[in-house]
């Protein structure tokens, strides 16, 4: 059964092999279900030259924001600038190449693309920007966009509870971009609250099951609230 | 008098139904929930992965693995549940939400719609927008009906990078109701006390008014 067993012992192990130049895909959205320790572990290693494919770019002096800090993504690809603003100056600067995607479709073209399907067509974005330079085609007298898919050579993901097996279950809206993003990694590394025994997880309840894994750590998470709204009793 | 956000949103409140899921976006639009009649059943989706949303958790609910599209703190409601960005994403582009409601920076008189980016000046990125107007017909548009320095943001055609062509049917002004159809926008109700003439004044766009305009109810 060791071969199955995916648990790593350090981080180095975890993002063993991960160099400049890399495409990577990072789970969440904004901070919930981000695999904090894989990214603060992608920041101590100071690679360089990356394409970032995350919904989000973290926030200012937290998560993905320190990738920014540190310049080392070359082309992000997400959905969402919101006031995260580093990512907004590299933008407009053109520091930084940015492609913006509408969620939707970048959901897609990750879910695809770990399905190995290439390109796939979609009205979302059609006669806007991002339809630019792509191609378009009429289905019953609707007009799609052709949008191809993505891959990433390290997906780093976040989830719940795991078994030892990489068998994955995400909590409540931490579950978000991390179950595409484990299936379009070459190599995937989950980063866990908790890591249990094969068996103590319901087979009906698992959301990714192991064979999308290959790399598993339990980390320690801060889980830092972006909007803390409260009502009052 | 121009309707406060919180009118604004007690108007949209009209266009929901016994039985809608429902996709609320940031700002006013957000505020609707707070006006949802109480004789009847909505379930807010929210696009990061939850259908049945509820409200502000108390101090001692706060669960940082649980927020909506704005990543606001929220709870979940009796019935709710939770699923991937993927299949979020095939609820709103699979036309299966029945009303979204979504705020803009400008709109035009085809339909078309601009809120995700000013060019030099700010880029918020489209997030789920593009998506959600891509999915369903049944769309209301909430906005202010001019800028502060009294531009018009109801336009022959949009100025600014587009989030969706031809997709706008119906807006919700801090002055008035209307509908886009016909390569024009056909004003149907006013916000109490405001004119006809002040809500021509500040439609850019070809506006069709066609004989007494009601002054719309609210609340």
């Amino acid at each position: 059964m060791s071969g199955f067993n995916k648990v790593v012992a350090s981080y180095d192990e975890a993002l063993a092999g991960l160099s400049d130049g890399m495409t990577v895909m990072v789970g969440g959205f904004g901070l919930c279900g981000i695999p904090e320790g894989l990214i603060q572990k992608v920041m101590d290693m100071g690679v360089k030259g990356l394409t970032c494919i995350s919904n989000n770019a973290g926030v200012d002096g937290f998560a993905l924001g320190k990738w920014l800090e540190n310049r080392q993504i070359k082309t992000m690809i997400g959905s969402y600038v919101g006031e995260n603003v580093l990512f907004e100056q590299l933008f407009i600067s053109g520091e930084m190449e940015v492609i913006l995607t509408p969620q939707g479709t970048l959901a897609e073209k990750i879910r695809a693309g770990g399905a190995g399907i290439p390109a796939f067509y979609t009205a979302t974005g059609y006669g806007t920007e991002v339809a630019k330079g792509k191609d378009t085609r009429e289905f019953n007298g609707r007009n799609y966009v052709l949008e191809e898919s993505l891959t990433a050579d390290y997906s780093l993901v976040k989830a719940w509870k795991a078994d030892t097996m990489g068998n994955l279950v995400y909590r409540m809206t931490a579950q978000n971009f991390n179950p595409m993003m484990a299936t379009a990694g070459k190599i995937t590394v989950a980063e866990v609250e908790e890591i249990v025994e094969p068996g103590e997880l319901d087979p009906e309840h698992i959301h990714t099951p192991g064979i999308f894994v290959q790399r598993l750590i339990k980390g320690t998470f801060e889980k830092r609230i972006e909007q803390r709204t409260i009502r009052s009793a | 008098m121009a309707l406060s956000r919180v009118q604004i949103a007690q108007r949209v409140a009209f266009e929901l139904r016994d039985g809608y899921y429902v996709n609320l976006g940031i700002g006013i639009p957000t505020l609707v929930a707070n006006c949802i009649p109480a004789d009847i059943d909505v379930m807010l989706q929210s696009e990061n992965g939850l259908l049945g949303m509820g409200p502000f958790p108390l101090d001692e609910e706060v669960d940082a693995d649980l927020i909506n599209a704005g990543k606001q703190t929220v709870t979940a409601i009796t019935g709710a549940a939770y699923f991937s960005s993927a299949e979020s994403f095939a609820m709103i582009r699979g036309a299966h939400v029945d009303l979204t409601v979504l705020g803009a920076f400008e709109i035009d008189q085809n339909g078309s719609i601009a809120s995700w980016m000013i060019p030099g000046k700010l880029v918020k990125g489209m997030g789920g927008a593009m998506d959600l107007v891509a999915g369903t017909d049944n769309i209301v548009v909430t906005m202010t009906h001019a800028s502060k320095a009294g531009q018009s943001k109801l336009l022959e055609s949009c100025t600014l990078p587009l989030t969706g062509v031809n997709c706008i049917r119906k807006v919700v002004t801090d002055l008035a109701y209307l509908e886009i159809h016909d390569g024009a926008f056909h004003l149907l109700e006013r916000a109490p006390g405001v004119s006809v003439e002040e809500i021509a004044e500040k439609t850019a766009g070809r506006l069709i008014v066609d004989g007494e305009v009601p002054e719309m109810r609210l609340g």
